[in-house]
């Protein structure tokens, strides 16, 4: 292309490592689809000189079901239980997310009680994402297990409140257009306080074990560093992004729901390393405990639907909206396009998952191969979203 | 944060000759876009990431969408000679609109992102047709975010994007043939169930080995 101005405009590719000497021979391994590490069926074609990464790419596709289509050709409600099975460990969120691209495109309002239990659920959702995110890290370090089930202690309680709020452990199916779905059980905000309150002692917890660890600073500090210019140009969002140090968090640039309304910091990180990305998720994690705590004491009584929005039957008029949120893994969008009818004409998820794997091969050049193992746990992917 | 108006005009501004329209878009939330003629794109989207006052450096979301070709039935008047006198008839004109693919591009500025509040900057280009003009420019290299997102909308809708820097299928496998996301993709039969198609099976198994899309 002759365009004048790529020349002085920076470009942004993966750098090729040449260092292959005349004769040396490079070992090509296929990482997956069913290797242990890789959370479900994903595939890296690594070529190795010796240990050394040279170069890889990353092979998806294996649990593409084409969720896009399947609620093109469904009604807008029938698509909101199928969001909870692309990231199927935060079901909440991604039901939000379509929510409020729905909402946007047919300008629905939600009552501020709905708005407050979007929040409180979507607060646990991250809580849990990041617990067990942390866990199945420490897992791939070779910490077999007991990270990972002291993280899965707490998600349980999560879980086992949004049961009795959902019916559903995992797949909640529980927000709607323009509201929620049913009302908070009975001292159901009791027993949230009560987990909120037992949620600082656990990351103290997890910190007396694992930040201070030597094995895990040795391990982390300095691996997969992700430079912010990059990240920003290869649209990388949420923890990853902060960790590199850019301050960007959806929750306050847009001000969706009603973030505006409560107090708290964004914790970003330096090196943009492994260990800045599992710090930033324990600090998340202590953000979150605040706004619970802010959300639980607020929470006002009142209607969890609005009245005029329509469940069944409902035909939002001709246009399109982009609706986003911070998702637990980076920004969860859906992009909408109606004709007028009861399917969306165009239905599109843009997966944090998927676009947060962009850099993964320029984090890993020049790496041990043992260590791509932590640095793709770091990124925090969930391969129900990637592949969709 | 601008309003749609005003980054047009911005881009006219600097780019005089770039071919850049306002589509509007009626929903509520108002987000309205730029549609870009392709061989302008590159410079358009190069202004808009490198201009100081919108810094849209990050593109967060890049899509296809199909619009296939649409039969439009019209009741003209047209005056005929009936039986030696002109009279005025009224006749049923059926035209056929050509379809096209449309790619969009949403972009946000990370660099101001907490000056205001604002929707995305909405970028959008047109194929000439749906079967053999499908080409669009790549802006992998203007934003490397659509790298993988390029592919999955070459994989799934047919969009050839010229200049990526590796335009393989991502979702589908490589010996694929059709574009799933089209309009008019036929769901595959169920076929292989019979050991040997006949009648009316094999007829379905036929039509659907015939690839329907473009592959690169």
């Amino acid at each position: 292309m002759s365009h004048s101005s790529t020349a002085e405009m920076k470009v942004y590719r993966p750098p090729v490592v040449d260092i292959i000497e005349e004769g040396d021979e490079l070992l090509e391994v296929a990482m997956g689809p069913h290797h242990p590490s890789t959370h479900g069926v994903f595939r890296m074609d690594v070529a190795l000189d010796g240990e050394r990464v040279i170069r890889l790419k990353p092979v998806f596709g294996y649990l593409h079901r084409n969720h896009e289509k399947i609620a093109e050709k469904a009604s807008y409600l029938a698509a909101m239980p199928y969001t909870d099975r692309l990231d199927y460990f935060c079901s909440l969120t991604n039901n939000w997310a379509y929510a409020l691209a729905v909402e946007k495109l047919a300008g629905i309002e939600v009552p501020e009680r709905a708005e407050y239990i979007r929040v409180i659920t979507a607060e646990l959702t991250r809580i849990q994402n990041h617990a067990s995110s942390i866990g199945f890290l420490m897992q791939e370090m070779g910490a077999s297990g007991t990270p990972l089930m002291y993280a899965f202690r707490e998600r349980e309680k999560i879980l086992d409140l949004f049961e009795e709020l959902t019916g559903s452990r995992m797949m909640c199916n529980y927000m709607r257009f323009g509201g929620c779905r049913v009302e908070l059980p009975t001292g159901w905000l009791a027993k949230a306080q009560t987990i909120v309150d037992g949620l600082p002692g656990f990351i103290d917890e997890i910190e007396a074990l694992l930040t201070g660890n030597e094995i895990l600073m040795a391990r982390t500090q300095g691996m997969g560093v992700l430079k912010p210019d990059l990240a920003i140009n290869a649209g990388v969002t949420g923890p990853m992004l902060r960790a590199t140090g850019v301050n960007y968090d959806l929750r306050k640039v847009d001000h969706y729901g009603i973030y505006d309304r409560f107090k708290f910091r964004v914790p970003l990180g330096d090196h943009g390393d492994i260990f800045d990305r599992y710090m930033i998720r324990i600090l998340e994690m202590r953000e979150s405990v605040t706004i619970l705590h802010q959300a639980i004491k607020d929470i006002p009584a009142g209607p969890i639907m609005d009245p005029k929005s329509k469940i069944r039957g409902f035909r939002p008029k001709p246009g399109e909206a982009y609706g986003r949120i911070e998702a637990p893994k980076g920004e969860l969008g859906f992009y909408l396009i109606s004709d007028g009818s009861g399917n969306p004409y165009r239905y599109r998820v843009r997966p944090p998952s998927l676009i947060n794997l962009t850099i993964l091969e320029d984090m890993c050049l020049g790496q041990n191969v043992a260590d791509v193992v932590l640095i793709f746990g770091s990124v925090d992917i969930v391969l129900g979203e990637v592949d969709r | 944060m601008k309003s749609t108006e005003e980054i047009l005009a911005l881009i006219h501004a600097a780019l005089p000759a770039a071919n850049v329209e306002l589509v509007l878009n009626p929903s509520p939330c108002a987000q309205h876009s730029l549609r870009v003629a392709p061989a302008d794109a590159f410079a358009v989207a190069s202004f808009l990431r490198e201009s100081d006052e919108l810094a849209l450096d990050y593109c967060s979301n890049v899509t296809g969408v199909d619009w296939p070709d649409k039969e439009i039935t019209e009741k003209v008047k047209v005056t005929q000679l009936v039986d030696g006198e002109e009279k005025i008839v009224e006749e049923t004109i059926k035209r056929i609109e050509p379809g096209y693919l449309e790619s969009v591009y949403h972009l946000y500025s990370i660099k101001r992102a907490h000056e205001a509040i604002a929707g995305p900057v909405v970028l959008r280009m047109r194929t000439i047709n749906r079967t053999d003009q499908v080409q669009l420019p790549s802006l992998t290299f203007v934003w490397r975010a659509a790298e993988f997102q390029e592919r999955e909308v070459f994989d799934l809708f047919g969009i050839v994007f010229t200049g990526h820097p590796d335009l393989r299928r991502i979702l589908m496998w490589d010996e694929f043939e059709d574009h799933p996301m089209r309009r008019d993709y036929v769901d595959p039969d169920d076929y292989e169930y019979e050991p040997t198609p006949h009648d009316e099976v094999l007829k379905r198994a036929e039509q659907q080995s015939k690839p329907t899309g473009v592959t690169a």
